[in-house]
């Protein structure tokens, strides 16, 4: 077998890497390059600018993380709007739930759908529900002609040094708590703590949140194929506090069938490391 | 029509590169070489082009060569009979324009909301300003352009006077009628000067307000470094067909450098090129831009960002709708600001702000996502910020009283005293509400209580106030015993 080996730097002295059995596709957006590889141990991956998306072997520790705690703080939540997610991933998570009647998804390439709905169904099945309305357009401008229109906003963006950059604004929280309704909710895909890079981003993410947001927490998961494992999620709300209003017993009697999220982990992934508590709270 | 794909300065420069000709000239960085951290920071090829004058190089203070062509390119690019590339910004270019055209004790008509370069180049040559008072808007605090009607009634009025200057576009891209003024101006024996630092595009984009050069006037200073996208203190000085060319660059000599920077001037060549071919297409994706972010700024609410329907065929005759200005009245937040809460809360840097508008540069080089923040960031400014905006004071010209020349203020006997005791005095100084430059006292004019109090609640709302010798604006310089 060729050896061939799909590789990310995760600092300019750290790379990780997957041998891969064949580039399915290729393409260069108008936003981003756009790559899906088969590999034998992640299964099928698509990459964006270089930087892995999902794996079909791990993507569901990370759709699950983002959608699911919001939705067991308030099982009532009606109406959602993602930003980004062209995967279909966390639609697919949402659909799980009847009592939602809406779903937005604003996912600025359109490419990026087409490519997923081609080579990654499993994720991409969750634009074939029916509440699912996806719209090829910038997040922030979306976003910001909404008003009190949300019971959630999912931010399942790129990292900030390219075109996922502006979801990372402080115009952008800003416009999300606008668009939420009184008990609104805001998950966010928050970045790692560990290499100094991420950590910076994050940092600065959770205080952007913090000046906007009267809660402003956030909550990690073990993600193998993102940078150093150790990933992070924003929660933060106009009410609502993550553990203490959790709804574990009505959320528990939902039945809703995960492989990663529970609700004895919910409570355990606000309980964060020693030096990420530091590092949030410096600012 | 010359070959406007040719960049004769470029060519030299790269040309010169290949030859890999010995330094044994200034500067004495030698290509860098003898300044590692230097060439680090701006980059080997940048630091190997900053050459000194050379026979290949020609030379700016006596083009004969390359220098010539570029300029010949140039103007023929801007549909004028002569053009100059200036290395001292568009300051040089305003100066040499007024130098070269009045002398002292001559009258030079002018609106009062000129450049600091325009009077800074009467002290320096001893004309006398003859200000036309500005149409102003009141509800958006800004200054117009000039009446055809008071233009008429001052050349009457001041039957000797030499020149009439025209900022045209304004900073906030107002326009007055060019034609009509230059023909006024041509008949009453005056010559025509444009301040057109912020119109390099009208002279190659689409739907453009009338340039300098087509209207009919004499010279133009041109800001190639603003839309026209060269580098920072480059620019360019226009002549029409009734002027002399070899006594103007006599006039630019007087002042500008002998070493004309080679990074400067190649930028002048190759930014033309670019505009001569790539123009309409550059200014259609600017017009595009402003349209789109004034639609979305507007529908915001509060906001105002206008455009061409202030033209009332007079003191607004056009607009250029690539400039997107914002009043901010309305939300009870003065320009400055909204300016500094975009910049410190949201992390985006804008043009201006002044007491009653902002303004954000469009260029080509902007995308969408930006403009996207830019609009989200306004938006959230009138979310948290917005207040009651009873005690605003919305316009910011004064009329001003010219007592003496500016050089005779300039030059003569002063004391200093409190801001508070100045009034009823006569100015010797300038004074500067920054951005955009527009003199609130000039050298020479009468100090008033309306002045006083207006350079007070500008300082408050945080305005960045220069000129004067006393750099907190405490005291000013006045004319001794007068």
């Amino acid at each position: 077998m060729d050896d061939l080996w799909y590789s990310e730097y995760y600092t300019p002295n750290v790379r990780f890497s997957i041998r891969v059995t064949g580039q399915l596709y290729r393409e260069t957006s108008s936003y981003q390059l756009i790559s899906v590889f088969d590999s034998a141990e992640f299964g099928r991956f698509l990459t964006l600018d270089g930087i892995m998306m999902l794996t079909e072997r791990d993507e569901f520790i990370y759709h699950e993380m983002i959608t699911h705690p919001a939705m067991a703080v308030n099982p009532n939540i009606r109406t959602v709007l993602v930003i980004g997610a062209g995967d279909g991933g966390v639609a697919r998570e949402l659909a799980k739930y009847r009592s939602i009647e809406r779903i937005d998804v604003v996912e600025i390439d359109e490419r990026v759908v087409a490519v997923c709905r081609e080579y990654l169904p499993g994720t991409a099945c969750g634009f074939d529900d029916p509440r699912v309305h996806l719209h090829f357009q910038d997040g922030l401008k979306f976003v910001r002609h909404a008003q009190d229109a949300y019971d959630l906003v999912i931010v399942d963006s790129t990292d900030p040094f390219g075109p996922g950059e502006v979801l990372f604004t402080r115009e952008f929280y800003g416009s999300c708590h606008r668009a939420l309704t009184e008990n609104g909710i805001l998950v966010n895909q928050h970045e790692s703590p560990f290499y100094s890079e991420d950590a910076k981003a994050m940092r600065s993410a959770h205080r952007r949140i913090a000046q906007v947001f009267p809660v402003s927490r956030v909550y990690q998961a073990h993600i193998p194929t993102y940078p150093s494992g150790h990933w992070l999620f924003g929660f933060a709300s106009k009410a609502l506090l993550p553990t203490e209003n959790l709804r574990a017993a009505e959320w528990d009697a939902l039945g809703i069938p995960t492989r990663y999220y529970n609700t004895n982990l919910h409570r355990g992934a606000f309980a964060l490391p020693t030096y990420v508590e530091e590092m949030l709270h410096e600012g | 029509m010359s070959d406007q794909t040719r960049a004769p300065l470029l060519d030299a420069l790269e040309w010169m590169r290949r030859e890999r000709l010995v330094p044994f000239d200034v500067p004495g960085h030698k290509r860098g070489k003898g300044n590692p951290q230097l060439t680090e920071f701006l980059g080997e090829s940048c630091l190997s082009v900053d050459v000194n004058s050379m026979k290949p190089l020609d030379n700016l203070c006596h083009p004969v060569g390359v220098i010539r062509e570029a300029e010949e390119l140039t103007a023929e690019a801007f549909g004028a009979a002569h053009a100059f590339f200036m290395v001292g910004g568009t300051t040089s270019a305003v100066q040499a324009m007024i130098l070269a055209s009045v002398k002292s004790g001559d009258e030079i008509i002018l609106p009062r909301n000129v450049h600091q370069s325009v009077i800074n180049a009467l002290v320096l040559c001893g004309a006398v300003p003859v200000y036309l008072n500005p149409q102003t808007d009141s509800q958006l605090g800004i200054a117009l352009g000039m009446s055809v009607e008071d233009v008429r009634q001052t050349i009457a009025q001041h039957p000797g006077a030499k020149a009439i200057l025209v900022n045209n576009p304004t900073y906030y891209g107002i326009c007055s009628d060019l034609r009509r003024i230059t023909q006024l101006a041509h008949q009453g024996g005056l010559r025509v000067l444009v301040d057109e630092a912020h119109g390099t595009h009208f002279y190659f984009g689409r739907d453009m307000p009338v340039s300098a050069m087509a209207a009919g006037a004499d010279m133009a200073a041109v800001s190639m470094h603003k839309s026209g996208g060269s580098l920072t203190q480059s620019s360019l000085l226009l002549c029409g067909e009734r002027v002399n060319a070899h006594y103007v660059l006599q006039i630019i000599n007087l002042t500008q450098t002998t070493s004309g920077s080679y990074l400067l001037l190649s930028s002048l060549d190759i930014s033309r090129r670019n505009l001569a071919l790539r123009g309409e297409e550059i200014f259609d994706k600017v017009q595009r831009f402003a349209r789109y972010a004034r639609d979305e700024i507007n529908a915001i609410g509060d906001y105002y960002a206008y455009s061409k329907e202030l033209i009332n065929g007079d003191s607004v005759f056009d607009f250029d709708t690539t400039k997107l200005s914002v009043n901010t009245l309305r939300l009870g937040l003065a320009g400055i600001e909204v300016y500094d809460l975009l910049r410190d809360e949201y992390g985006i840097q804008i043009e201006f702000g002044d007491l009653g508008n902002i303004l954000a540069y469009i260029s080509v080089g902007d995308k969408n996502k930006n403009i996207e923040r830019l609009i989200s960031a306004l938006g959230e400014i009138r979310r948290l910020y917005k207040r009651d905006n009873r005690d605003m004071l919305a316009s910011e010209y004064i009329s001003p009283t010219v007592m003496r020349s500016p050089q005779a203020a300039f030059y003569a006997e002063k004391e200093s005293l409190p801001l508070a005791e100045c009034e009823g005095r006569i100015c010797s100084e300038f004074v500067m509400c920054y951005p955009p430059g527009i003199p609130v006292l000039a050298p020479g004019e009468l100090i008033t209580t309306e002045i006083v109090s207006y350079i007070q609640y500008a300082k408050e709302k945080g305005c960045v106030l220069t000129g004067p010798e006393n750099m907190e604006i405490r005291r000013l310089n006045v004319l001794k015993g007068e």
